[in-house]
């Protein structure tokens, strides 16, 4: 049969890896909600959730269950349909930006090599950046299907924070672009690990302004404006109850993981543990020392988003637009001039 | 019917199915809706090509900025499908008239590409679509116009930062 002929292994070994990644994000993700609210407890001098299981390490599992046993309320005056996709669409776009960050170098399991990435794209920094840019559906049509004026206001919002950051987060990648002259993250990575340094270092100032954007583009506090309580009562997911708020809410997590593994391998050398050769222990080893030094910066620029949003108050709204748009584009541009012409006075 | 054409003929009744929705939608929001599921499905089309470059920048701006803008507006100015007034007769025949010229257009293109029935388009192998071929073609064949190009859009994002600062 003509048909279906291509390798069904290929693709099965492909379906095992989106599962198991999906699935280890999402477990990931919930045991964030949990360091979300440690972190501001330790920050806040308080003991945080420390009721359910030992040192509270059941709280993430209760909240779910919680969020899932809630009545389930579709507003009457809401458009249906788009109500019920908002939340969906919001988790999927934060999801799809899994599919291409290289997880660790390959390993070999029953005479196969897997790659520890789902596809190695040659756009792959603009395949995250179009995903980054579907997010924002996600806010828009569940802020305007709930026909709730603060709702709308709060989604209108977060796109316009949306699009003025993109600018300036796409300048500067950009500058990233110029000095590493690939599109590919799995090529980006394999540059940093090569004995080379990691890019951080050629791009101190493109990696501030990303990380800036980066929070912006997560909604997160001082960028937390569609969320703004005092003005806007809940912001977008007002009149979301149930496992559908549930999910704008992890969304939310699952892009500041995903936002942390992106910066790490463009900016901090990806699965790279620094001063040690990976070719002295077998394959699979090495894989598994990538995958848990990825894990772990991962972690540590969790826990930099968390410090800032509790320690730093929120943005007025014109606040933030006089930042994104006079401040970080022609600081932006600023950085793309430099490294042009440091890469002209080299060559 | 290979994988390939399964895919294609798929794609293209999405693309059909959508673009009709966009016309017959009551609601502009909805509209606006079935029109980025069409950019999608031409994004498929485009990587059916092997043009990955395309079709992401496809993404990226149509569906991802221009629409966004799009929805914006619409949302800003609240149009009720009750509310909609009646449109008179004038703007009726001027409507008209438009669809009509368009639709001559249409047709001369469609004529234009009859020497094309027949041949086979290089699916999955072709590389002007990649990134480097792109840029290669960009940067030396057609630099003046690029470059001419990048100017008129940076003085764009001056001029909006200037209206913006007053």
């Amino acid at each position: 049969m003509t048909l279906l002929a291509f390798d069904w292994a290929f693709i099965i070994e492909k379906l095992i890896l989106i599962a198991i990644i999906v699935l280890t994000t999402l477990l990931i993700t919930l045991y964030t909600t949990f360091g979300e609210r440690k972190v501001a407890a330790i920050l806040q001098d308080r003991p945080g959730p420390n009721r359910a299981g030992p040192f509270g390490l059941l709280q993430p599992l209760a909240d779910g269950l919680k969020l899932i046993m809630k009545e389930e309320i579709i507003p009457n005056a809401s458009s249906r349909w788009l109500f019920i996709i908002g939340p969906g669409l919001a988790m999927t776009a934060s999801l799809m930006t899994c599919a291409v960050i290289p997880w660790g170098t390959a390993i070999h399991l029953f005479g196969r090599t897997i790659e520890l990435q789902v596809a190695d794209v040659n756009i792959g920094i603009l395949y995250i950046f179009a995903v980054v840019s579907m997010g924002v559906y996600g806010i828009m049509i569940g802020g305007w299907a709930s026909n709730n004026k603060f709702s709308l206001m709060s989604a209108l919002r977060a796109a316009s924070q949306a699009i003025s950051y993109e600018i300036a987060m796409g300048l500067a990648l950009i500058a990233l672009l110029m000095t590493t002259g690939t599109l590919s993250l799995k090529t980006i990575v394999e540059d940093q690990t090569a004995g080379h340094w990691w890019n951080i270092v050629y791009q101190p100032l493109g990696f501030v302004i990303f990380f800036i954007c980066a929070m912006a583009e997560c909604n997160r506090t001082p960028f937390d404006l569609p969320e703004a309580e005092n003005e806007l009562n809940f912001g977008y997911h007002q009149e979301y109850s149930s496992m559908k708020l549930g999910f704008y809410l992890f969304a939310e997590y699952v892009n500041m993981i995903m936002s942390s593994a992106i910066m790490a391998s463009m900016y901090f050398g990806g699965y790279d543990l620094p001063f040690f050769d990976e070719t002295t222990v077998a394959p699979n080893i090495a894989a598994m020392i990538g995958l848990g030094t990825l894990l772990i910066k991962i972690v540590l620029f969790v826990f930099l988003f968390m410090w800032i949003r509790w320690t730093i108050p929120r943005f007025r709204y014109d606040q933030l637009m006089n930042l994104g748009w006079k401040k970080m584009i022609p600081l932006a541009l600023f950085n793309m001039l430099l490294t042009g012409a440091l890469i002209l006075s080299k060559l | 019917m290979n994988v390939l054409e399964i895919i294609f003929y798929a794609l293209s009744a999405f693309a059909l199915v959508c673009a009709i929705m966009v016309l017959i939608s009551k609601n502009p929001i909805h509209s606006v809706l079935w029109l980025i599921l069409v950019f999608f499905a031409i994004s498929g089309h485009y990587i059916l090509l092997n043009a990955q470059f395309l079709a992401i920048v496809n993404i990226i701006v149509y569906a991802g900025a221009i629409m966004v803008l799009f929805l914006f507006v619409i949302m800003l100015i609240n149009v009720k499908k009750d509310s909609e007034p009646q449109k008179q007769l004038f703007v009726k025949l001027i409507g008209v008239i438009a669809g009509g010229s368009f639709l001559t257009l249409s047709i001369s293109l469609v004529k234009q590409a009859m020497p094309l029935v027949g041949k086979t388009v290089p699916l999955k192998e072709g590389t002007i679509g990649l990134i480097h071929p792109l840029g290669k073609a960009l940067f030396n064949d057609y630099v003046v116009p690029f470059e001419i190009s990048s100017v008129l859009f940076l003085s764009a994002m001056v001029g909006a930062v200037l209206i913006g600062k007053k």
